[in-house]
């Protein structure tokens, strides 16, 4: 399949297109940079230019669409423009070009509302209760894209779950740093259970999901390794997968959400500097339970993951060497 | 006495429909029906739920019909359930479909306002006119609650052509003259009160909504409320309580008399459901009723209420007994309804005593002239020194109390409920009541006292023999029965406690009906001083067990059954007349009478089987020459423990020992081998049973040892190998579904996980009054008698039973169905792990495993696996662990200091990594019932 490939040049992006390689695909990479995967080709451009997108979906048969603004914190129209606007724009032209298969990467925080996951299956995008302007943007960015799913164009999302591995500027980048510089505490005693995916698991089960989409459209599924954590055992492994010291002091987890309310709006006055230390969302993240059912993915996907968090945790030792 | 309601309960008013909207009603089942006027009773209009006419819409013809009868001061709201489970019931193919009637009494609800106070008489009439009037004429069932049971009862005894069966609510039918009436009813009654309590304001009404367990919505207080709006709609309520028969003046005490009286002749099948929280109508009264409606299936709902409609689902209950109780019931005549009371199937054989078939007194007989010992006990409560009795002098004192009790008027099928410590006395009494037909009530004292009070007032006993603890606590709690006391009291400690007799008179009775000639008066020829001999489906014995999760059951044994646990004992372990035998394990210590053996019970307190220490053991063993021990597993440990006291002399007691039995629960290999060396030439067993079923399968040490070879070979543990079932009894698995239910038909295949059914001769009969809690234990079960024991476990090819783990404590991961005990034993196969539990948390069928484990040495706090530990812990478990956390100590439940309290610590678990605080696993004592 001549597949096209949003946001290639970044973390899960690389491997994804790496997976679809695999498979076969021709790839063709759609990103403001080189994308620096060898066997595809780079069509350089915006998803909020609709002549870029356009262009770059020219002749293609399957789309997955990665791309969006990631960040903890930021300016909405800014997450707007990318995560909705941008995503209707390449549907648009998706269906335009004809296009039969787009599988939206979306994230199981479109449904968080705060409060602890356990064993849930994905519940529906809520843009309204989301936590954060990125999870706000990207449920309405999910909502648009399973909302133009038809018999020509059979659209999935797939919502990967605190994705991690060797080469991950998000998760891992920020824990090791802040570890590093003493500033990385556990939220209460660190035992909420948290789900989490392997960067090669999450790509996998994209790739999957593109195979599958006859049989998965229209519908949202999350993707994890299947393989809960207590958050500080996480936390740990990746710390010392990274040779540095684990988190060693305690925050009150409901102390440190009240901090990250007040940290983020005196961050919004600031803009341009970089993210805050803490958000009410991550506080959230790092202090409620939030696992699930990955029995539907797994079948309605066919797919299994391959690598579990022990393996991926010495991969990731390996990468830091 | 005559009350004078206020003017307002003269206030007529014509039938109405309840308001639209109220919570689980639907309007369409609500009718109003007038009956014509006759005699002197002018026409009168009756509000009714009937689900005739859906009935009709779905196309079936109802096999009979219910007919609900509510209390005061409720209406016909109080069965909205049961109309429209009913109708929903009636939808589904193959099942019995009931039409329900549910009345409103004239002067309640939303039926006529009579403006007259109504008698019961009255209230009986009213409905035989309503039903006639209906054209009510073909199978019909009653269901009563409260004054309603009352009244429909009269309508059963009235029309015993149409009653197919009985079922009865919380209900009074007999107010014993002796006994006070209920104090709520007391204050009610009080003529300044009265009024003003139930008709002027809402008191009565609100007092009686306010009784439910847990309490009621406020949209269902609502309902209850909406007829009973002001006092002009109360009058009936005042009406109702005005006519309670206190006494045998009160106008309505014949009709109560005639009623109370005529549910001895019903012989339909009768249901009692039971709220026991009920201030008003307490235990008695279900007794009361238990002893006119012999044959009824009972079921006291634990923590339920006088509100036990909306305390549970009644309802469903309902129509599953319907189903079993009247499979036909469209064509059997009425007279053969009662057939379905009809013994089990292998009750036949055992209706009378043989030379194969034996009570449990023959040996009191037979060696009734022997000079032998029977019992030493080492550690007597008369003194210091052990004291011994002989066969002869057993056998006396059981006939002397026996015809002592007679005496004291306790009969045959009385429940006697024995509060005594084991000993020399208890087993004395135990036999005499065996011997005249009582039914003994023992609770274990493992239960505490909340259990056990909720144990004897369950069973409601007619006589309570006990010694100074249990006699006071009888009196503090209010416990039932005639009071028997085995120590001698001054006259002011006498009266203080009510007790009627001492053990002393019953002995000086006793010998005073059998004569003077004592060596003539034994069990074989006592004469008249004592009733004939109890038959062996007779019941013989309540054992409440202290069973892991929920309240205390009653467990039923009949003679038969009882005699059959003495057989397989003799047979499985080869005791019988001259073996001594140390029963440092009380329920079978009980049986050594029975089965002939020189029982010695060893220095320890029974209560706290950890007093007894290895040198106890040797001495006891030393005094009965013992060749088989029998201890519990928590006496086992301390033996152990203390070996090292031994003597040369005390090991060579010991060397003597042939049998050695870990009664109660199965113990460690590593237990029985540190046994081993102190009885050197006893072959080690460790039975699996309970209080179901004693003794179900049996293995040996060398069994043990080649079943680990199992699991060596499995690279993991299989469970717990507990044997091959014993002599008669017969063990099957009913598999367990994907949802970990235990839905397959029960079978003997070979590695299939599943619970564990078994059958034997030596089986309970049935719980005691909770008919659905024996349902369930009996389900999906071939003919004959079978227990579903609510352990899961598998044979294996040799036919072997291994033990998995409890059905409640199954786990439904994304990949199927997990055991825990495997697991388990593997993680505690880590040097540093003491001991280990694996509990589920998240959903069921994406669960997720935690391992909650004490290390060696102990933690102080609750904390986090390290990650070497974590390591090891995945490593060595054949099942994904999430999370592992350690405890200083594993909860275990009060009532079992040996089982871990795997329920609680799942929730614990559960609400640990959600993110709530990591807090230590609390002590399960705050839990009990």
């Amino acid at each position: 399949m001549k597949v096209l490939i949003t946001g290639a040049s970044g973390f899960l992006g690389r491997t994804v297109v790496a997976h679809a390689l695999a498979a076969g695909h021709e790839v063709r990479t759609f990103q403001r940079r080189p994308s620096g995967v060898d066997g595809a080709s780079d069509e350089l451009g915006s998803v909020t230019d609709a002549g870029d997108v356009e262009r770059a979906m020219d002749g293609m048969e399957a789309v997955i669409h990665l791309a969006a603004k990631v960040s903890l914190a930021g300016d909405l129209a800014e997450f707007a423009a990318v995560n909705i606007t941008g995503t209707q724009t390449m549907l648009d032209a998706a269906r335009r070009h004809g296009v039969q298969r787009f599988v939206q990467v979306s994230s199981p925080s479109v449904a968080h509302a705060g409060h602890s996951i356990v064993g849930d299956d994905a519940l529906p995008a809520d843009p309204e209760h989301a936590r954060g302007d990125y999870a706000r943007t990207k449920a309405a960015g999910e909502l648009v894209a399973l909302a133009a799913d038809s018999p020509e164009l059979h659209v999935v999302a797939v919502r990967p779950h605190l994705v991690w591995g060797p080469g991950d500027t998000q998760l891992v980048e920020r824990v090791v740093e802040r570890a590093r510089a003493g500033r990385l505490p556990l939220l209460g005693d660190g035992t909420a259970l948290i789900d989490s995916t392997y960067v090669d698991n999450a790509a996998s089960a994209i790739v999957a999901a593109l195979h599958r989409a006859d049989v998965a459209h229209g519908q949202a599924y999350v993707v994890t390794n299947g393989e809960p954590r207590m958050v500080a055992e996480l936390l740990e492994g990746i710390c010392l997968a990274a040779g540095v010291r684990p988190p060693r002091w305690k925050v009150p987890a409901s102390l440190a959400r009240a901090a990250g309310g007040a940290i983020e709006r005196v961050w919004a006055v600031r803009p341009g500097v970089d993210e805050p230390p803490m958000t009410r969302f991550l506080a959230e993240q790092l202090s409620t339970a939030h696992w699930f059912d990955q029995r539907r993915t797994r079948r309605d996907l066919d797919w299994t993951p391959e690598v579990s968090v022990e393996d991926g945790l010495a991969r990731l030792a390996v990468s830091y060497r | 006495m005559t009350y004078d309601l206020p003017a307002s309960a003269s206030i007529t008013a014509p039938a109405a429909l309840p308001p639209r909207g109220l919570d689980g009603l639907d309007p369409a089942f609500s009718h109003l029906v007038t009956v014509p006027a006759a005699g002197d009773e002018p026409d009168r209009t009756w509000h009714l739920l009937d689900n005739a006419s859906q009935l009709d819409a779905l196309g079936v013809t109802p096999v009979g019909t219910i007919l609900c009868v509510h209390g005061n001061p409720t209406w016909s709201y109080l069965w909205r359930r049961l109309v429209t489970d009913a109708t929903a019931h009636a939808a589904t193919a193959g099942a019995q479909a009931w039409r329900v009637i549910a009345v409103d009494q004239l002067d309640m609800g939303f039926s006529e306002r009579t403006g007259a106070q109504r008698t019961l008489p009255q209230r009986v009439r009213d409905l035989g006119a309503l039903t006639a009037h209906l054209g009510l004429t073909g199978p019909v069932v009653t269901l009563g609650h409260d004054w309603g049971g009352v009244v429909s009862a009269g309508w059963a005894i009235d029309h015993p052509d149409q009653l197919r069966a009985l079922m009865l609510l919380n209900t009074a039918v007999h107010q014993p003259a002796a006994d006070p009436i209920p104090a709520p009813l007391r204050l009610a009654l009080r003529p300044a009160i009265l009024g003003a309590a139930t008709v002027q304001t809402p008191g009565f009404l609100e007092t009686t909504l306010a009784l439910a367990h847990p309490a009621l919505r406020r949209e269902v207080k609502a309902g209850f409320r909406a007829p009973y709006t002001d006092a002009a709609r109360r009058g009936g309520i005042g009406g109702f309580v005005a006519d309670i028969p206190v006494d045998a003046d009160h106008a309505s005490t014949p009709e109560l008399d005639r009623i109370a009286d005529g549910l001895r002749s019903l012989d339909v099948p009768a249901l009692l459901l039971w709220g026991p929280r009920d201030p008003v109508f307490s235990d008695r009264y279900l007794d009361d009723l238990v002893d006119r409606l012999p044959h009824a299936d009972v079921h006291r709902f634990e923590g339920a209420g006088h509100l036990v409609a909306e305390d549970v689902d009644y309802a469903g209950t309902v129509l599953t007994w319907l189903e079993g109780a009247l499979p036909a019931i469209a064509d059997a005549p009425a007279a053969d309804a009662a057939a379905t009371d009809a013994p089990t199937a292998d009750a036949p054989a055992l209706t009378q005593w043989s030379p194969e078939l034996r009570p449990l007194w023959h040996q009191l007989e037979a060696l009734a002239d022997s000079p032998d010992t029977a019992l030493v006990e080492m550690a007597p409560a008369s003194g210091p020194a052990p004291r011994t009795v002989s066969w002869r002098l057993l056998s006396r004192r059981v006939t002397e109390i026996a015809a002592g009790l007679s005496a004291a008027g306790v009969r045959h099928g009385d429940r006697v409920s024995l509060l005594v410590q084991p000993g020399a006395d208890l087993t004395a009494v135990l036999y005499a009541c065996l011997r005249i037909g009582a039914v003994v009530v023992v609770a274990d004292a493992g239960l505490g006292v909340r259990g056990l009070t909720r144990a004897v007032r369950g069973a409601w006993p007619a006589h309570v023999i006990g010694a100074l603890p249990g006699l006071s606590a009888a009196r503090a709690l209010g416990w039932p029965g005639q009071k028997i006391s085995v120590v001698d009291l001054a006259p002011p400690a006498r009266r203080a406690l009510g007790v009627q007799h001492t053990l002393r008179e019953i002995v000086e009775r006793g010998a005073e009906l059998l004569g003077s000639d004592l060596l003539g008066s034994d069990l074989r020829n006592a004469g008249p001083a004592l009733p004939p001999p109890p038959a062996p489906q007779d019941q013989a014995a309540i054992l409440f067990t202290s069973g892991s999760t929920g309240p205390a059951k009653g467990v039923v044994y009949t003679h038969a059954q009882l005699s059959a646990v003495r057989d397989v004992l003799a047979a499985q372990y080869d005791v019988g007349v001259g073996t001594g035998l140390v029963a440092g394990f009380a329920p079978f210590a009980l049986l050594g009478p029975a089965l002939g053996t020189r029982s010695v019970t060893p220095d320890m307190d029974v209560t706290a089987p950890r007093t007894l220490t290895a040198r106890g053991v040797a001495a006891a063993v030393a005094a009965a020459d013992a060749t088989v021990v029998f201890l519990s597993p928590a006496a086992i440990t301390n033996v152990v423990a203390t070996a090292g006291e031994l003597t040369d002399e005390d090991r060579t007691a010991l060397a003597g020992v042939q049998t050695f039995l870990s009664a109660g629960a199965p113990i460690s290999e590593a237990l029985l081998d540190a046994v081993a060396e102190i009885m050197p030439g006893a072959t080690g067993h460790t039975p699996y049973g309970m209080t179901e079923g004693l003794l179900l399968t049996d293995i040996t040490a060398e069994g043990i040892a080649d079943a680990r070879a199992l699991s060596e070979a499995a690279g993991r543990s299989l469970g717990v190998c507990v044997g091959s079932p014993t002599g008669p009894a017969r063990v099957l698995i009913s598999a367990l579904d994907a949802d970990g239910r235990a839905t397959g038909v029960p079978s003997d295949t070979p590695g299939v996980t599943g619970e564990i059914v078994a059958s034997a001769p030596h089986l309970k009969d049935h719980y005691d009054r909770l008919w659905l809690t024996n349902e369930a234990s009996v389900r999906g079960t071939d003919a004959g008698r079978w227990h579903r024991t609510g352990d899961v476990g598998h044979l294996d090819d040799a036919g072997r039973l291994w033990i998995e783990g409890r059905l409640a404590h199954v786990m439904v991961t994304a990949t199927g169905v997990v055991t825990p005990v495997g697991i388990e034993q593997d993680i505690e196969s880590l040097p540093q792990v003491a001991r280990a539990a694996v509990v589920g948390v998240g959903p069921v069928g994406t669960q997720q495993l935690v391992a909650v484990v004490e290390t060696t040495p102990p933690v102080r706090r609750v904390q986090r696996a390290s990650s070497e530990l974590a390591a090891a812990v995945r490593a060595v478990s054949h099942e994904p662990v999430a999370a592992v956390l350690v405890v200083p100590v594993l909860p275990t439940d009060v009532r079992h200091n040996s089982k871990i309290d795997r329920a609680y610590l799942s929730g614990w678990a559960g609400a640990a990594l959600s993110g709530g605080r990591l807090r230590p696993p609390t002590s399960a004592t705050r839990r009990l019932p």
